[in-house]
């Protein structure tokens, strides 16, 4: 088991021919992932060669979902068509829309959160990693080589952390790590994550990595005393950061007093959430979990 | 700044009253000459609090305008030096409402905030009034039309005689919000005047990055380059990602929040090393090659607090042989210019082949360590050493 993204997944690619599209399209064939087509409304009907597959590029979303069977779109397009990348995949029905670009502009993807309102679709991003779960399918650039399967979830907003979290628990391996992305607005948030990992039998032990900025943490906070049993080792990055400026991630700010790193952390511990100084101490804390499992 | 907001309100039909902006006293006198009249000087800043910093004065002749833009352009406000003060017709208001539309991330929709209870810090006014500040959620994909203006000006109980001014003004706000692809539009005080006049006397806009970079290449014209840290303006014409900091560690790394963590833990590890800080924030992303790299450098060795370097790198699809090559490349194309300290961290893809390389070119500024914790350590302890 895993959240949201097993061996059956079918993936499609939304920008398949672009630079980003097709380099991490081939990282994706060659992690094992089961991807079958592309879309380009401007290449409709051609084929691309990757990682010794041919892959068939069609002109919607819609038309790659009924020739392929797909229910997985990974979405690579630039950020200035991003919305409309959205909005014809969301139309189209697809289960799961990981939007990996970065640069988005906020009132884009608040408007295409706001039009996936009652669909079937589960979007997550953008500017984000996407997600892996290790040993059946990579949606995203995630590198697939550098941890298994396992029994910790992840669940972050930013990428190099969840890469650096996977690689210092790399000896345990993952259900599933899922990386939220570091934008103002994101479809998938760290309670969603929770709450999928707390239902998921294989995962034992979850991670949670949160940064300034909003109050995502605070939530996923309030949500784990309530609704989760399963242990949680919590980290921040940010405590440096000063009030006012963008660190990197869109999201990333410190407004006046809040968003700061320090009433993230004292939310998380005020729940019996155990909160790493620094990454290879919070990898320590789930090690300790982990070997009382 | 107030007088850059009132330019994008006025382009969008908001009522308001530009005024001059001047940088010498001497053209503030020849602004208020000009209005004629009493006239307001108004310190233009990015903060607030102008008011009670001394940074706003009524003049009733040009030769008062004189003696306030000198005194205004002498202050500093929250930190920030006044090079400029904006010149406006005094118009004093009977009442004052505050106005805004903003980005709610927490409820990933929009807020309006409104209140017939203005001109003053409305977080003061939600504290001890806050029935008198109505918050009304907006759907990002309905939007304001003139419906929902008139809703919104309905609850925030504008009073009849101003109430038809304020459903357009609504209107008017919510298309620079919009436009302008704003995160943040604001007017405080939104005026009441002689005559049942309703106008923006003072506004706030903050404007999304990533919607200047897609479509609205224009906004880079508000950015005023005296008002920027020279560092972080060099970085930005390099195209790289940095913040500057006051502390002594120079940071660079890869993803934003693995750079934000190499922050946290070197301040960490400095407070066992006579409380040495990092100097800035660095992100050079996924492209580690030779010249961002050079770039990178260049800009760190440059900030004159910087006494050593923490080059804090996890390859996940970056190889690490590339980050070392990059690192190697760097120190040849800066030469004699790299001058200080360097602990590498690499991790990641291809790790081996990276250490490798940096042990073999077995440089005498930099130091390998292998793990992030030990690292920033290390190089805490050089930069406390150096200083």
């Amino acid at each position: 088991m895993s959240i949201y993204l097993n061996k059956d997944s079918k993936i499609i690619v939304q920008g398949i021919t672009g630079g980003m599209g097709s380099k991490h399209t081939t990282l994706m064939i060659e992690s094992g992932s089961n991807i079958v087509g592309g879309v380009n409304a401007r290449k409709a009907g051609t084929t691309v060669e990757l990682a010794g597959t041919t892959q068939p590029v069609f002109g919607s979303v819609a038309e790659a979902m009924k020739e392929t069977g797909a229910d997985v779109s990974v979405v690579f397009v630039p950020p200035a068509f991003t919305k409309d990348a959205c909005i014809e995949a969301i139309d189209a029905g697809i289960g799961l829309l990981v939007v990996i670009t970065e640069g988005v502009p906020v009132q884009d993807t608040a408007e295409v959160w706001s039009y996936l309102q009652g669909k079937s679709t589960r979007m997550i991003g953008p500017n984000c990693p996407g997600i892996i779960t290790p040993e059946e399918s990579l949606a995203g650039i995630t590198p697939h080589t550098i941890a298994g399967k396992g029994p910790v979830g992840l669940v972050s907003k930013s990428g190099t952390l969840t890469y650096q979290m996977m690689y210092e628990l790399r000896d345990f391996g993952f259900s599933t790590a899922i990386g939220i992305g570091g934008d103002p607005i994101v479809g998938t948030t760290h309670i969603d994550a929770l709450e999928a990992f707390e239902a998921d039998p294989d995962t034992k032990a979850i991670v949670m990595i949160g940064e300034i900025g909003g109050d995502a943490e605070e939530r996923a906070a309030a949500y784990i005393k309530d609704h989760v049993t399963k242990p949680v080792v919590g980290y921040v990055a940010g405590f440096t950061a000063p009030e006012g400026k963008t660190m990197g991630h869109a999201g990333a700010i410190v407004s006046g007093s809040s968003g700061t790193a320090q009433a993230k952390k004292e939310a998380l511990e005020a729940v019996g959430v155990k909160v790493g100084k620094t990454p290879s101490e919070t990898a320590e804390l789930m090690r300790a979990i982990l070997k009382e499992l | 700044m107030e007088y850059q907001a009132k330019e994008l309100f006025a382009k969008h039909g908001v009522t308001t009253t530009l005024g001059v902006v001047v940088e010498t006293a001497e053209a503030a006198k020849a602004a208020a000459e000009q209005l004629g009249g009493v006239t307001v000087i108004k310190a233009q800043v990015k903060a607030g609090g102008r008011g009670k910093a001394g940074g706003v004065k009524l003049a009733k002749t040009p030769d008062e305008a004189f003696e306030h833009a000198t005194n205004i352009l002498n202050l500093e406000i929250k930190g920030l030096p006044v090079n400029r003060v904006l010149v406006t017709p005094a118009t004093p208001p009977e009442e004052e409402y505050y106005f805004s539309f903003l980005l709610d991330r927490s409820n990933r929709q929009y807020l309006c905030i409104a209140s017939v209870e203005g001109g003053v810090e409305i977080e003061e006014v939600a504290k001890t009034n806050p029935d008198a500040v109505k918050q009304i959620a907006i759907d990002p994909g309905a939007g304001v039309d003139e419906a929902k203006a008139r809703a919104i000006a309905t609850e925030a109980k504008f009073p009849e005689p101003v109430f038809e001014q304020a459903v357009a003004m609504i209107q008017s706000l919510y298309k620079v919000f919009v436009e302008e692809d704003a995160t943040l539009v604001e007017v405080n005080p939104l005026a009441r005047l002689a005559g049942d006049k309703l106008e923006a006397l003072d506004g706030k806009v903050s404007l999304d990055d990533n919607a200047s970079e897609v479509r609205h290449h224009e906004h880079e014209d508000f950015v005023i380059r005296d008002e920027e840290d020279p560092l972080e303006a060099k970085a930005k014409d390099k195209g790289l990602n940095y913040v500057k900091l006051d502390g002594q560690v120079g940071i660079i790394g890869n993803g934003a929040g693995l750079v934000m963590s190499t922050l946290d833990v070197v301040a960490y590890a400095g407070e066992k090393h006579g409380g040495v800080k990092p100097a800035n924030f660095l992100d050079i992303g996924g492209g580690a090659n030779a010249q961002v790299m050079a770039d990178g450098l260049d800009v760190i060795l440059n900030d004159p607090q910087v006494k050593s370097v923490f080059v804090n790198v996890f390859g996940g699809i970056t190889a690490c042989d590339e980050v070392a090559n990059g690192i190697k490349g760097a120190l040849e194309i800066l030469g004699d210019e790299a001058s200080k300290p360097l602990v590498v961290r690499l991790d990641g893809n291809n790790v081996d082949k990276g250490r490798a390389i940096l042990a073999e070119l077995n440089h005498p500024l930099v130091t390998l360590v292998d793990t992030m914790d030990g690292a920033a350590d290390k190089a805490a302890e050089l930069a406390n050493n150096n200083g």
